[in-house]
């Protein structure tokens, strides 16, 4: 059991005004890949320091497998990590850099010989074992820097956007090879990023993190369909969701909501917020969109047309707001032509027009 | 390329010609002078070209009196100043990269400081010090004063090389357990080496030049230059070549071995 456990973590950085992190606490279980995942100054490389002893906490505590470790040094807390920069030291050659954390354990030399040469059969370089890092590609560092890591056998694996100095192949192909990695190895994965296409691809759960707190918390699907509040849909998905403010209004037939001119019917559990205005919250790909006219659809004007092979980007203005919609590859529109939109009654969420959190009931 | 470009370019290797020739010619015409026979130094028009080689001249400069040992001393106290300066400096440059403490900036101008008095004022009081220590003429008390006035260069030196090794590092280091110590020793201070090969250099050839000081704290226990200085007056024309080309020869042997850690410093990362 190597789980992770944050209670109540505080951290304010000297001479800052804010919290780096603001009383975050969060449990990653035994074996779980969990991505922390926000825009930079969200916390969450704070936070990934902190679990691994290169930063302290001003309160707070963090447990491994049961075991406080929050006043306990990095060396102590049984843990590997990988790092943006990779890390990898220049003047050792790439057996040594990999059989590093087996040597400071003082693992016996034969024993460290065929673990390193496992880990580097793993990651494909057992061909390299005897270069210098300066005569390997980015993307072989990087190898080096995950075998490194994995090599240990830690129980806690911890990666610092160990993708973002790849280039855009390289890092596709190597987020589909670091998760099939981490599973073999199945240890208990803290993984930062601020590239929501890997949190989604690579996490059990996902931890969208804002202004050092933890924004909404669960499985990318369910981050992903049902977003606790407009920052969360909007940071998630590309292109993000799409808000549109809209009112509620109740007439005879039940709520309705108006759009600028335009009136949609909306859902019975609306009710409650009758003459409130609302932010109204439609992924790009559940719109559906039409060239002719069809009763009780949503016009819109196109602005951008942008085929992007597996389907069709427009960029079309609702009124005076501007939505993106996902279409059907085969879909033919010429800009400044009208279209028909339909959102699926079961595919909108509502938010609060003020505080952006979903609204309550409407999720 | 353009005539302008061209003319640009002629005029930097003409610099550079220029500058190495100031360097150059001055050093070639005292080896030359150093390697000749008495005789044809007083020859009309001198021969630019080694034609007469001789080792006569500095034969006599080394046999004669407190030459060897001053020699030995300059050797000892060369040495001892560059392994004193490092064994302060080092620690001290790493404190000035990796940490940012109360009167951090400071502390940095007060080590430019010490190198704004002049020798003189310093040895003076210093020679009163060691007087009264027991330590007055002896190698002991140039090494201190020479390690004082090296110590600048070495911590800012280091300092800056040792930022330029990357903290992720050593952060990497102590994830995979080293201590802290540990993390220093075999990730740092190997990738900090050739600054470190630098400011031993440093301090050597400071400590090699240096005379005033050492004339100063010193009588029978001379190092090179005092040595050389102190009968300068009195001596022939052909041992005062001798003695400009054995205090030379060295501080360039030094460099010259130093060098293939500098290969990697000026001007590029440590990479």
């Amino acid at each position: 059991m190597a789980d992770i456990v944050i209670d109540h973590l505080v951290k304010t950085y000297p001479g800052a005004t804010t919290r780096a992190t603001d009383d975050v606490s969060l449990t990653v279980a035994d074996g779980e890949f969990l991505v922390l995942v926000g825009p930079s100054g969200c916390g969450k490389t704070t936070l990934l320091r902190m679990v691994a002893g290169l930063e302290a906490p001003d309160g707070g505590t963090i447990a491994i497998a049961g075991r406080d470790v929050t006043d306990l040094p990095a060396r102590e807390r049984r843990l590997s990590m990988v790092f943006q920069s990779y890390a990898i030291f220049p003047h050792l050659r790439v057996r040594q850099n990999i059989g590093f954390g087996l040597t400071m354990r003082k693992v016996p030399k034969d024993e460290v010989d065929r673990r390193v040469r496992e880990a580097a059969a793993v990651l494909e370089l057992t061909d390299y074992l005897d270069r210098y890092p300066a005569q390997l590609s980015g993307g072989q560092r990087q190898r080096v820097a995950v075998a490194r890591a994995i090599v240990v056998d830690a129980g806690v694996l911890l990666m610092d956007e160990p993708l973002s100095n790849l280039d855009a192949l390289l890092r596709l192909q190597f987020r589909a090879e670091l998760k099939r990695i981490v599973r073999r190895v199945g240890a208990t994965t803290l993984y930062v990023t601020h590239d929501q296409a890997e949190a989604m691809s690579l996490g059990d759960r996902v931890a969208v993190m804002r202004s050092g707190r933890i924004a909404q918390l669960g499985p990318p699907i369910e981050v992903y369909d049902h977003p606790s509040e407009r920052f969360v849909g909007g940071f998630l998905g590309a292109p993000p969701m799409n808000f549109v403010p809209a009112t509620v209004r109740v007439n005879g037939a039940g709520p309705s909501l108006h759009i600028g001119e335009q009136v949609l019917p909306a859902p019975e559990h609306l009710d409650p917020y009758r003459d409130r205005a609302v932010l109204l919250g439609v992924r790009a790909e559940n719109l559906e969109v039409a060239t002719v006219q069809q009763p009780g659809w949503l016009t819109a004007r196109v602005e951008v047309v942008e085929p992007t092979g597996a389907s069709v980007l427009l960029t079309v203005r609702l009124g005076e707001h501007e939505v993106k919609v996902q279409a059907p590859p085969t879909f033919r529109v010429e800009p400044d032509s009208a279209v028909w939109l339909r959102p699926p009654v079961q595919s909108l969420r509502f938010y609060d027009a003020e505080t952006g959190l979903v609204l309550a009931g409407a999720a | 390329m353009s005539a302008r470009r061209r003319r640009r370019a002629v005029l930097l290797q003409a610099a550079c010609v220029a500058v190495t020739l100031f360097m150059g010619v001055p050093l070639y015409l005292v080896t030359l002078a150093a390697l000749s026979s008495r005789e044809s130094l007083n020859r009309f028009p001198l021969p630019l070209l080694p034609t007469d080689v001789s080792t006569e001249t500095l034969r006599t400069f080394l046999s004669s009196t407190g030459i060897v040992g001053s020699f030995l001393n300059s050797l000892t106290v060369g040495l001892s100043t560059v392994v004193l300066a490092l064994l302060v400096g080092v620690p001290a440059g790493y404190a000035l990269s990796r940490y940012t403490f109360r009167g951090r900036g400071p502390y940095q101008l007060f080590l430019l400081l010490t190198r704004a008095l002049p020798i003189v004022v310093l040895s003076v009081p210093l020679a009163q010090v060691f007087l009264s220590a027991g330590l007055y003429d002896t190698t002991y008390a140039v090494t201190l004063l020479h390690t004082a006035l090296a110590l600048p260069t070495t911590v800012l030196i280091t300092a800056a090389i040792f930022l330029s090794v990357p903290r992720d590092h050593e952060e990497a280091a102590v994830i995979f357990g080293a201590t802290p110590l540990q993390a220093f020793l075999r990730i740092v201070l190997p990738q900090a080496l050739p600054g470190i090969a630098a400011a031993a250099m440093f301090a050597f050839v400071m400590s090699w030049n240096e005379v005033l000081g050492a004339a100063v704290l010193t009588l029978n226990q001379r190092t090179l230059p005092a040595q050389v200085l102190s009968t300068l007056g009195d001596s022939p024309l052909a041992f005062r070549f001798a003695g400009g080309f054995a205090l030379v020869l060295p501080a360039l042997l030094f460099i010259a071995v130093m060098r293939k850690y500098l290969l990697n410093m000026w001007g590029t990362t440590l990479r």
